[in-house]
């Protein structure tokens, strides 16, 4: 039956692309092969290609006379890296990093929680559409948008006023370190911003997560004797805790590397980003700048040994 | 309704005039139900028939629109899960998947606090009773279906809760295995003596396991009683028909059988077939029709039977001396069904 099928279909384009169907139907291995090619070239050869060629570039040096780059592999310039001054870079972009993270975190679990477990199919889609929403628009733009807002002539500046708590933002700005002149020239604001641009990258996997935990295991963990926060920490939260995991590595790996918004809100002190702009560009320190950005990729790849040693991925 | 007599005090569940609407939708409506303490007790009904959501009232999950609830005397309405002494096996099992079979047996005694050692004696012990031994290091995704339900099993049983509820525990279970639980969860109720309260769809599941069992349609009860009672004698049709075969006579084939309209029914194992000419013995009813259909059922032999006098009734026979040749070539015949007048049940009808 088969053969008096194909017989008659022969020849026609429909015929054809029902044999090549059929015969790549029949050879999955030749189908993913060729699925898997176009995919493969691309990261092998530019993404790979790349992060080869910037990790070898960190093993280059400058010469200081002539400020040509040296092609020969030395650890000279990871010793510039590591002077006081690029020190208390990495350290100051790290620990913004974390305290953007769980901020972002503690944020973010409320409104997923709701979105995953309360809302109406209709609200959810506005909430998702509302978490969405800024990624629309130009991140540059939000940037500036912010500095306007925390400008000492702008509107959180004024309602503070207003509100008679011009006394506690003094004292805020005034704090060694992460104050400065206005919210929009110190690391507060910069703080401010970045929870707000990185939040969403939060909340989806998170969100995410929680979809995923049926409503029978927190009525077995009530079931069990466990009050709502008990069920939190015994069973919400190890199963959410990879879609944590998660929406951090976005959180903390985007704050590491951006220079945006340190360049717009930021002071004199210096982020890993701003520091590799400076080097490969103005600087023309390109050993210097490539062997900055292999710094983040170490701190990550910390942090997510750090995590799966706590455990983080065992219940994926 | 009918109450259940009984000179046992206070009962282990008591549903009065408990109703639960879902906007215009009454998923239990008016129930009133005692269940006693060690008693296995069955809610069964079709789907959406309302027996889930008393589950859920019993434990907490759900709370009454009208109508009380007590738990062995006392009171819970607002009364939180967790502060109940009933737990529950989940039709999903709901096992912690993050944790091993003992972690999830022993959560609930983590919760309380009990020490240590206790702890894991008291789920060694419950392990041996749901013959699950030296599983406890594995995971919930390492297990078939039938080794989870012992395992939600014995999550439940290990906290010694008064009353357990079983919400279709066994409906993910293999033909096989279900009956196999079916008699294991028995033998342990039996064990422990404490009261089961559980919920299926399965008619013969709640004949075989039940003390007693409530029928329940469009979320009202419409019979409490043992097993042998409600399927003896169903009081209305809706329970005839779905415990067991519906083999309803009504009106005027009613009248023309027993010589009144009131509707009854005769169960189809009650009824034997004869030939059309053969004569009627004193206090058999009797009645001639047609068979229209001849189901082979191995064991047994299930005949629908077109009367004369209007409606249809299913005959089963055992299958002691026939083959399936013979029950086939049967249909078509005419036959005389006669049936001992005693085994009419009179029933209220319109409530299916």
């Amino acid at each position: 039956m088969t053969a008096t099928l194909s017989a008659r279909t022969v020849g026609s384009p429909a015929g054809l692309s029902r044999r090549l169907s059929t015969y790549l139907y029949r050879r999955p291995t030749l189908a993913l092969v060729l699925l898997l090619t176009p995919p493969l070239l691309y990261l092998g050869v530019i993404y790979l290609g790349s992060l080869a060629a910037l990790l070898v570039q960190s093993f280059f040096s400058l010469d200081g006379f002539t400020g040509q780059v040296v092609r020969k592999l030395t650890l000279a310039t990871y010793r510039d890296l590591l002077t006081r001054a690029n020190l208390d870079i990495i350290m100051r972009t790290t620990v913004m990093a974390a305290v953007v993270t769980v901020t972002a975190a503690i944020l973010a679990f409320p409104v997923s929680f709701y979105m995953a477990r309360y809302a109406a199919p209709r609200t959810k889609a506005f909430l998702y559409l509302a978490v969405l929403l800024p990624l629309w628009s130009s991140y540059l733009v939000r940037v500036y948008s912010w500095k306007l807002i925390l400008a000492k002539e702008g509107i959180l500046n004024w309602s503070v006023t207003r509100l008679g708590l011009e006394d506690a933002l003094q004292w805020l700005l005034g704090l060694p370190g992460i104050g400065g002149p206005s919210l929009s020239v110190s690391l507060l604001g910069m703080f401010l911003v970045y929870v707000y641009v990185w939040l969403p990258y939060m909340i989806l996997p998170i969100e995410a997560a929680l979809e995923r935990v049926p409503e029978s295991y927190l009525e077995a963990s009530g079931d069990l004797g466990a009050r709502p926060q008990q069920t939190f920490r015994r069973v919400i939260l190890p199963l959410v805790f990879p879609g944590v995991v998660a929406g951090s590595i976005f959180t903390f790996s985007l704050t590491l590397g951006d220079f945006i918004v340190p360049y717009a809100l930021g002071n004199s002190a210096l982020f890993i980003g701003q520091a590799v702009l400076a080097h490969q560009g103005t600087a023309g320190n390109i050993p210097l700048a490539a062997a900055f950005t292999v710094v983040p990729m170490l701190i990550m790849a910390v942090y997510l040994a750090a995590a799966k040693r706590l455990g983080a991925f065992d219940a994926l | 309704m009918p109450e259940c007599s009984s000179t046992r005090s206070v009962p282990a569940v008591r549903f009065d005039g408990v109703s639960r609407y879902f906007g215009d939708v009454r998923a239990v409506d008016n129930v009133s139900l005692d269940i006693f303490d060690g008693e296995f007790f069955s809610l069964l009904g079709p789907s959406g028939s309302g027996k889930t959501t008393c589950l859920r009232l019993i434990a907490g999950f759900d709370q009454p629109t009208s109508g009380t609830i007590r738990l062995h005397g006392q009171d819970v309405a607002g009364l939180p899960p967790y502060e109940r002494d009933v737990n529950t096996v989940f039709q999903d099992y709901a096992l912690f998947p993050h944790m091993t079979v003992g972690g999830n047996i022993a959560y609930g005694l983590m919760i309380k606090k009990v020490p240590g050692p206790e702890r894991v004696a008291r789920v060694a012990e419950i392990l041996d009773l749901v013959r699950m031994s030296g599983m406890a290091a594995r995971k919930p995704a390492q297990l078939s279906g039938g080794q989870r339900q012992r395992v939600a099993l014995a999550r439940a049983l290990v906290n010694h809760p008064r009353v357990l509820l079983l919400d279709e525990p066994l409906g993910a279970l293999d033909l096989k295995l279900r009956q196999q639980m079916q008699i294991e969860l028995k033998a342990i109720q039996e064990q422990i003596g404490i009261t089961f309260i559980y919920v299926t769809h399965d008619q013969e599941e709640a004949l075989t396991m039940s003390d007693r069992l409530a029928v329940f349609n469009h979320g009202r009860v419409e019979q409490v009683g043992a097993p042998a009672d409600v399927y003896e004698h169903p009081s209305t049709d809706f329970v005839a028909g779905f415990v067991g075969v519906s083999n309803v006579v009504t009106g005027e084939a009613a009248r023309a059988i027993t010589g009144s309209p009131q509707s009854f029914t005769v169960r189809p194992e009650k009824i034997v077939l004869r030939d059309a000419g053969a004569a009627v013995a004193d206090g058999w009813c009797t009645a001639l029709g047609r068979i229209s259909e001849v189901i082979y059922l191995g064991a047994h032999t299930r005949f629908q039977v077109e009367l004369e006098v209007g409606g249809a009734l299913v005959v089963t026979q055992q299958n002691v001396e026939t083959t399936s040749m013979d029950v086939q070539a049967a249909q078509g015949r005419r036959v005389r069904l006669v049936w001992q007048r005693s085994h009419n049940r009179p029933v209220l009808t319109g409530t299916s």
